[in-house]
């Protein structure tokens, strides 16, 4: 095992594919926190006073927390008041009306990152609300979008043209009291996505957003919302790939579903950060509150991750279950290699009569990477007759890997049935050799093998986007074997 | 009121010279030692994460006393009913060994099995290692409290291959209200040796009191020791206990622990497997009404090559009962070959019963085979039809299957006597009418 | 003895039974045929009385009582017996306790004295012998760990102890070899008599070389398709279930 221990090592010196800089003019505040900060990116954005007040309420109260620690990631001390809280690609004072309006650096940044915006969204129909950096530079498909009555926008446009829907469901799921990052990202985001189904309209069309971090020290406090009202059903994918960079860059992102009655959201992450090199070195710490609603009866809302970048994950994409027979699914593929750490899971909070919730989480640790599963399964007394089905599966390629689970579970309903599975092994000496003995390249094999562990995952994923994932993963693990 | 801190020193200062072996200079600097990690740390809180879902603060509030050293006049008919046939049987009562009601018949050579505070100046080089002051931090201010305040408990030492084919019974009587009983044992199983240990806690009465127990064991080389506990504590009691095992290589280790009395219980079992081939095994049953609450935290190192572990826990909940049951299984760096299975299997009975479970693995190595399930949930609808289908009324249908969920548990214990007691325990909660079916 | 009028059931809101008639009198053997999913199993576990099925409309009369209001243990107490299909295992109830409480219950029922250990036990061996059954079998947990054959064995032994008046089996043959199969039909002919009804739930007709029944239904589509007598059992085994169902077709009437 040691000769192959060192001939296989020598495969995972895979270099981040999507790692290069590039020079936009950017327009950025000082660094450091303070409510004049904040007071100049609301006004940088023309906000209304209610969402100023909100955010300065919001840095009022994460004043008084502490960084949490009690997860299993250690990271060297984050100094908040060295980090830029806005920066915005320079571009014309209205903003581009289409694409031949956006920066062509821009586009040209795409194109390597193998994302031909344009392209991509009319060959596979997909609408794209582009976020570089902070503000959103491009969208397309709105006509018929808004043909069906479905606001997709930026945030910021929503602030200007939709106030009184985000004045309604901002912070109605991820309050701003919520936790240290949360609070931070309230106080502070910058851009985002907003999305809004009205009653009865299925999205025809896959919307997704690919969000990346490009100028140098610059947090990303993305905020996203989105609202399926009785009825509507939407399928929302995000994706993301960063250049290469040196120092640990900050992400806090708040993501906010609501679901009303009837009301169906998919919500899909293919996350590719940068994770540092292979000592360790850099990387994006990722800090993400995620939280859907299932506010009405029969509402469902699905999270599906595969996360195979960050130098530190920490989310819980989580699903309040209020109306009854609402349905929660989590569905996640979490990969570690070289010195990264990922500390993801999900929280299922059964409130509703007859409420579902489904958890798939395959967690695969290789090199000196570390990997924990960490869920709450909550069934709270009005909870009559839910069901909780959970799997945990970790797969450990390497002897200097870490592998965790720490479900929490707490029934207060007698009718509740809550099944907890989970499974921790070494990727299969035999079905490698086997792989082998065929002809398949070591490194082709334990791709195949960690394929196959992931499919039921993927198999949520749209097409397009499963096939991207696997992609990943194969460029994340290459030559992993332990 | 004066903090616990404070209370609790000067308890110390007013019953240190009654506690044994308050002549031993090791083992005053011991219970010194754990009465100032005590002052430090005090009693857990819920904001620790071990102790999150456990309130202990209704201790903290009593402010319980330590039991005269005094003779406390149990005459041996009053425990007999709590006798188990064919075991050496130690009694304690109040926290202090008690000869008259005691029963050590003839011991195989390499066997010395006494009273802690008696062996304790005959013994002090295997017990400073043990008693004396300590460099690692305690577990918890329980524990600390224990090391200062232990007045007595079981000193069993077996020698190299010695096998002792009689089941200790340790029966722990408390009589009175308002005590705080510190108990310690300590076992050394030493190389190729066997022995049958049964912890047994009962009561005269339904007081509240607070019973807090530390068993110290070590498995030698291939030696093999059986741990059974049965808490039987006042309803209205206060039982706290550890159990620390420490597992040399080829070692065999079996736990069971049954919870059935106590208003507040508290178990910590921790087991390392510290050499290579070791194995354990950790069962154990709750059974849960009014409003108890009975917490097991356990833990399993695999620290070395070649351990397997595997631990398995029921309860059932009934009344406004809560349970909470924590597994860790940790598999340290290098301890490939691991094997580890957990499974927590919990059956709610009444609305207003609450449980916790919280099974964990961390997993440093990467040859290793760990899984582990729990489950919340109530009895198979279709068992019950099944029942139901052939005459039996449906009441008496989920009696016998809640019967037969947890003796599962009990039928796993080989020891005949203890197995026969607890399943009479078992039936005394089954309707009359289902008992005679069984 | 059993009088089914008009008997719609469905599950979770999808009808499976769309109007059964069928009368079984004392004495006789009737075999239910049909292909997968025609409702053959849900009709006798409705008539033991499983929750999970939703009668909406129609009526069941047994022993001239209106069968449906009662539970399914008083149902098994009137002497109504179903053998599983698939026998629930229940771990920790041993098989002779579980007889037990169902002898004891139906004695109770019947205001007869309970049967002490010994005439208890001289009887369940007696029925074991029938059934080439082992002692250490009445020991091991309701069919836990028991191979098929063993199930659908211990099913039949449970009958023959209670000694039902209707015995309804569900699929009794399915996963036995010709050898079970012949004991399992050795046990169910040694309970024919004249007081007693017997409904057999089958999909093939090789039990029915074993079991020679009175009366053949065909279910399809929740109805009765078309009854006959022994010779009907023959032309299916020939001519499958197709001809049937298209003849049901989706809006045929009961046979």
């Amino acid at each position: 095992m040691a000769s192959s221990t060192v001939k296989l090592d020598e495969l995972i010196s895979q270099e981040y594919k999507h790692g290069f800089f590039t020079s936009v003019e950017t327009d950025t505040v000082p660094r450091g926190l303070s409510e004049d900060v904040i007071r100049l990116i609301s006004a940088k954005k023309g906000e209304p006073d209610f969402l100023l007040e909100w955010r300065l309420k919001a840095y009022r109260h994460w004043l008084t927390m502490a960084e949490p620690h009690w997860a299993t990631v250690h990271h060297p001390a984050i100094d908040y008041q060295d980090i830029t809280y806005y920066s915005a690609p320079k571009s014309r004072q209205d903003g581009p009306k289409s694409l031949d309006e956006v920066d062509p650096e821009l586009l040209r940044t795409y194109e390597k990152l193998g994302v031909p915006l344009e392209e991509r969204a009319l060959l596979a129909g997909v609408a794209v609300d582009a976020v570089f950096d902070s503000v959103s530079v491009a969208t397309t498909f709105k006509d018929k979008l808004a043909g069906l009555g479905i606001i997709f926008c930026s945030f910021s446009e929503a602030v200007r043209e939709h106030p009184e829907l985000v004045r309604q469901y901002l912070g109605s799921v991820v309050p701003y009291t919520d936790n240290f990052f949360a609070s931070l990202n309230s106080a502070v985001f910058s851009d985002g996505s907003f999305c809004y189904i009205p009653p009865g309209v299925r999205c025809p069309m896959e919307l997704s957003t690919y969000f990346r971090i490009n100028a140098r020290n610059t947090g990303q406090f993305e905020r996203t919302l989105i609202i399926a009202d009785k009825g509507a059903y939407v399928s929302y994918l995000e994706g993301c790939t960063a250049p290469m960079r040196d120092e640990n860059q900050l992400h806090a992102a708040v993501v906010e579903l609501i679901a009303l009655e009837d009301a169906q959201i998919k919500y899909a992450t293919v996350q590719n950060w940068y994770p540092g090199d292979k000592e360790g070195h850099g990387g994006i710490y990722n800090f993400v509150t995620k939280r859907g609603d299932c506010r009405g009866a029969n509402s469902k809302i699905s999270w599906t991750q595969v996360e195979t970048g960050s130098a530190i994950t920490w989310k819980y994409p989580s699903v309040i279950l209020q109306g009854d027979n609402a349905v929660g699914e989590f569905y996640s593929v979490a990969l570690t290699n070289h010195y990264q750490q990922a500390d993801t899971g999900t929280k299922m909070i059964h409130l509703g009569k007859n409420t579902r919730s489904t958890i798939l989480s395959k967690g695969i640790s290789a090199g000196h990477g570390s990997n924990a599963y960490r869920g709450l399964v909550k069934v709270a007394k009005s909870a009559v007759g839910a069901r909780n089905y959970t799997q945990c599966d970790s797969l450990l390629l390497g002897d200097r890997c870490a592998a965790h689970t720490f479900p929490y579970i707490e029934v207060k309903n007698p009718t509740a049935r809550v099944e907890h599975e989970a499974s921790t092994s070494r990727i299969g000496e035999d079905q490698l050799f086997y792989c082998q003995s065929r002809g398949i390249a070591p490194e082709d094999a334990v791709s195949m093998i960690v394929s196959g562990f992931c499919k039921e995952v993927f198999k949520e994923l749209p097409m397009e986007f499963a096939v991207e994932a696997q992609k990943l993963l194969g460029v994340s693990l290459e030559g992993s074997i332990g | 009121m004066n903090s616990a801190a404070d209370f609790y020193r000067d308890e110390f200062a007013r019953i240190a010279t009654t506690l044994p072996g308050s002549a031993l200079p090791w083992l005053r600097h011991g219970r010194e030692a754990g009465l100032a990690c005590f002052a430090e740390t005090g009693f857990p809180t819920l904001r620790q994460e071990d102790w999150k879902y456990t309130s202990v603060a209704a201790i903290e509030k009593s402010r319980f006393l330590s039991p005269p050293p005094t003779a406390n006049g149990v005459a041996p008919g009053q425990i007999d009913a709590w006798g188990l046939a064919g075991t050496q049987r130690l009694v304690f009562v109040n926290g202090r060994y008690q000869p008259r009601c005691s029963n050590i018949g003839a011991l195989p050579a390499g066997v010395t099995l006494a009273s802690l505070a008696e062996v304790l100046g005959r013994e002090s080089e295997r017990l400073e290692g043990v008693l004396g002051p300590r460099s690692d931090p305690y577990p918890s201010g329980f524990a600390a409290l224990n090391q200062a305040f232990f007045s007595d408990g079981v000193y069993l030492h077996l020698a190299a291959g010695v096998a002792l084919e009689t089941p200790v019974h340790l029966l722990f009587v408390t009589t009175e209200p308002g005590l705080a009983l510190h108990t310690r044992n300590v076992v050394r199983a030493e190389a190729g040796s066997r022995a049958c240990l049964i912890e047994h806690h009962v009561a005269l009465g339904d007081g509240a009191y607070l019973s807090n127990t530390a068993t110290d064991l070590v498995v030698g080389r291939d030696a093999e020791v059986e741990h059974l506990k049965l808490q039987q504590e006042s309803l209205k009691a206060f039982h706290v206990a550890a159990l620390d095992v420490d597992q040399q290589q080829g070692s065999r280790f079996v736990s069971r622990s049954f919870a059935l009395g106590g208003g507040l219980g508290r178990v910590d079992i921790r087991v390392g497997l510290n050499a290579e081939h070791a194995s354990c095994t950790l069962d154990g049953l709750y059974m849960t009404d009014g409003r108890q609450h009975i917490d097991h935290h356990t833990r399993i190192d695999h620290a070395q090559p070649y351990g397997t572990s595997r631990e398995f826990y029921k309860g059932v909940l009934a009344g406004a009962s809560r349970a909470v049951f924590n597994g860790r299984v940790i598999v340290h760096a290098d301890a490939q070959h691991s094997d580890a299975y957990q499974a927590n299997r919990n059956l709610l009975l009444s609305d207003n019963a609450e449980i916790d479970t919280k099974p964990q693995l961390e997993i440093y190595a990467d040859d290793v085979k760990c899984r582990h399930g729990a489950t919340v949930g109530q009895l198979d609808p279709e068992q019950v039809f099944y029942l139901r289908s052939r005459g039996v009324d449906e009441a008496d249908a989920r009696a016998l299957l809640t019967f037969a969920f947890a003796a599962e548990m009990t039928g796993r214990i080989d020891m005949a006597p203890l197995r026969a007691r607890l399943e009479k325990l078992l039936l005394g909660r089954l309707p009359e009418r289902v008992k005679e079916l069984v | 003895m059993l009088d089914i009028r008009n008997l719609h059931v469905s599950i979770n809101d999808k009808p499976i039974l769309r109007g059964i008639d069928l009368t079984v009198r004392a004495g006789e053997v009737h075999a239910i045929m049909g292909p997968n999913g025609s409702g053959k199993s849900t009709l006798a576990h409705v008539l033991a009385g499983h929750e999970g099925y939703t009668v909406t409309a129609g009526e069941v009369r047994y022993l001239g009582r209106n069968l449906l209001e009662l539970s399914p243990e008083l149902r098994a107490r009137e002497g109504i017996f179903l053998a599983f299909q698939y026998p629930v295992e229940i771990p920790g109830v041993a098989n002779i306790y579980l007889l037990k409480a169902a002898v004891n219950a139906l004695r109770q029922h019947r205001g007869e004295p309970e049967l002490d250990a010994v005439d208890f036990l001289a009887l369940v061996k007696d029925k074991l012998k029938l059934m080439g059954m082992d002692t250490d079998l009445l020991y091991r947990s309701v069919n836990e760990g028991f191979s098929g054959g063993e199930k659908k064995r211990n099913e039949i032994l449970q009958m023959a102890v209670l000694e039902p008046r209707l015995a309804l089996l569900d699929e009794t043959d399915s996963g036995l070899d010709i050898d079970a199969l012949k004991v399992v039909a050795g046990g169910v002919n040694a309970m024919r008599s004249p007081e007693r009804a017997m409904v057999l739930v089958t999909h093939y007709q090789r039990l029915l070389n074993y079991i020679v029944p009175d009366q053949v239904h065909v279910l399809a589509q929740g109805r009765i398709a078309l009854s006959g007598g022994r010779e009907l059992a023959l032309e299916l085994e020939n001519r499958g279930y197709g001809w049937v169902e298209a003849a049901a077709g989706p809006a045929g009437g009961g046979a």
